[in-house]
């Protein structure tokens, strides 16, 4: 049924719409290996790493795209280039280093030599050794080398695609997405906080859904709801891009809503009297021109970059297998911060990442899910929350950015 | 920091302290995790990855006693996840020194097994205590704990403290 060696697509048996999604997605081995080929080596923008983090010529970052490991480097022109983390000779990985500076990538196999921007120029004795041996007759050095990804910054972000044709990172957002990167990032200079990665045991899908997931926010999270930083009954909405792949969700402080008797009629978990000894952990300090005090962003398909009060971070999630993904966080600040606002994020940090009050259940809730749906593969998670389709919502009680993923998704997987 | 004398009776009690906060966290007291620790004590998790790179931020990052009791009553109270425990197996510790301030000055390596609700025991973290110690009304106290995990990666999350 979705055999690729077959030529049958991996999606076929997904018969019903973006409001029904099979769980054999969250599982299948071929679905795993044609979302490599289709996705993320094809028409995506995948998050590389911060500008801020190789600032110099020759600073580079070994990162992923999908389970493709590349390059980001700043040549000497300036310019940050990316290619594959692989050798043009015989394949093997180029940077052993998660970072560092460099002035080329040598090879420690045979010492086959790469620019700055992945350019095979070096062999070594490639004409041999006193007249004799050497390359085959025909060999050009400039045939070969590792495959080079096209190259988008956005304030501060860097991005890459395996796809020359892909469109600009503004329009693959939109305009309004891209009007909220540029809220928490245009014209300030990042500085990094810290650096986390977090094993999750579930396929990678589970924690793109749970990302862009506003109506689970307020009842799985009980830190967010009695601290009022993320009510539903607060000012807020989602916004969807055209494509259906990225969103922003957001919720602003709104007083009247305190007055709101939603939730105590819900009876939810997440009613409660629990209070903090020390309320300094949510103490913040005016960072932007609006109100709005938690803005989730997820740029398809695999980016988010979070604001919740201070705390800015950004999540680039990397599949390791169906049920195993990577989540690196990297905490940020800003160079202008001063002391006491970088111990504002430095404390608010609690909120986030492995340990954080309010995003542990999200490391925990993909897992629950992958061992759930074991056994039911011809079974279907519903979405149907706020509806069947997806688009803009001034109302977080939806799931319509998750079906508008899913629409992107199955748009590249079907072709 | 300065040399100190480092005396047999002082290794006792600095054992004895140590041994004391694994126990108390693999037996799940958790509710006295918070008496480890001095007025104004400071607890962090960090990797040795973030350490080396003189990063500041931390997995937890708790300044004072106020912020170390809040994650207790978070953890029972608010956040969800699944039941496990841990089991601390500490290394000697390793007395540095004395701070400025007259803190002792101290290192321990950790090894933590953590048991899940299905019954697998997992390898979770192993790293080293950075521990700045005093004395209050006699009894020794942390005014900082900054556990270090070798490791980048945490697996799942991480609930309990270290």
């Amino acid at each position: 049924m979705k055999d690729v060696a077959t030529g049958q697509n991996p999606l076929d048996g997904w018969e019903g719409g973006v409001n029904r999604v099979p769980y054999w997605v969250f599982s299948d081995e071929d679905v795993f290996r044609a979302e490599q080929q289709k996705l993320f080596r094809g028409k995506s923008w995948n998050y590389l790493c911060l500008e801020a983090e190789i600032p110099n010529p020759g600073d580079y970052v070994a990162t992923f795209v999908g389970t493709t490991p590349v390059i980001v480097v700043r040549d000497f022109d300036g310019q940050i280039y990316s290619f594959e983390n692989r050798c043009a000779h015989r394949g093997s990985l180029l940077a052993l280093d998660d970072r560092g500076t460099t002035r080329d990538f040598t090879c420690v196999y045979h010492a086959w030599r790469h620019t700055l921007q992945g350019d095979l120029v070096g062999v070594a004795f490639e004409e041999g050794m006193y007249g004799t041996g050497g390359m085959a007759e025909g060999f050009c050095k400039s045939d070969h080398g590792p495959r080079k990804l096209r190259v988008a910054e956005l304030y501060g972000l860097v991005f890459g695609s395996f796809d020359e044709d892909i469109d600009d990172i503004e329009e693959y957002l939109g305009d309004e997405i891209t009007g909220r990167v540029k809220r928490v990032l245009d014209g300030r200079d990042c500085v990094v906080l810290g650096r986390f990665t977090q094993i999750l045991p579930n396929n990678w899908k589970l924690y793109v859904e749970n990302t862009k997931d506003s109506y689970h926010a307020s009842i799985l999270h009980l830190f967010f709801t009695t601290f009022e930083l993320n009510k539903l009954s607060m000012k807020g909405g989602i916004l969807v891009s055209p494509d259906g792949g990225s969103h922003v969700s957001y919720s602003a402080v709104d007083r009247e809503a305190e007055q709101s008797k939603a939730y105590q009629e819900q009876q939810l978990r997440s009613q409660s009297d629990y209070q903090l000894a020390d309320e300094s952990l949510l103490e913040n300090f005016k960072e932007f021109d609006d109100d709005i005090t938690l803005q989730i962003l997820s740029a398809f398909p695999n980016f988010v970059l979070q604001q919740i009060q201070n705390c800015i971070a950004v999540r680039q999630i990397l599949p390791k297998g169906p049920d195993k993904t990577e989540l690196k966080w990297t905490y940020v600040g800003f160079a202008d911060d001063t002391d006491q606002q970088r111990r504002v994020r430095l404390k608010q940090s609690n909120l986030v990442g492995p340990a954080g009050y309010v995003s542990m259940e999200d490391g925990c809730i993909g897992g629950f899910v992958q061992r759930g749906i074991a056994g039911a593969e011809d079974k279907e998670a519903i979405l149907e929350m706020g509806g069947t389709d997806f688009g803009n919502s001034g109302n977080r009680i939806t799931e319509g950015s998750i079906r508008g993923f899913w629409s992107a998704y199955r748009e590249r997987m079907e072709t | 920091m300065k040399d100190m004398a480092v005396t047999s009776d002082l290794l006792v009690d600095i054992s004895q302290l140590q041994t004391r906060y694994a126990r108390c966290i693999d037996a799940d007291r958790i509710e006295e995790w918070p008496d480890f620790f001095t007025e104004d004590g400071f607890y962090s998790v960090t990797t040795a990855e973030n350490r080396r790179a003189g990063l500041e931020a931390g997995l937890i990052w708790l300044d004072g006693i106020g912020m170390i009791r809040d994650r207790v009553t978070a953890l029972r109270d608010a956040n969800i996840y699944e039941r496990h425990s841990y089991r601390h197996v500490l290394g000697q510790p390793y007395v540095l020194g004395e701070s400025d301030g007259g803190d002792i000055e101290v290192e321990t390596s950790f090894f933590v097994v953590r048991i899940t609700r299905d019954g697998e025991t997992d390898v979770f973290a192993s790293g080293c205590y950075h521990d700045a110690l005093r004395r209050v009304d006699g009894d020794l106290k942390l005014s900082k704990r900054i556990a270090v995990c070798d490791s980048s990666h945490i697996d799942t999350l991480l609930g309990l403290p270290l």
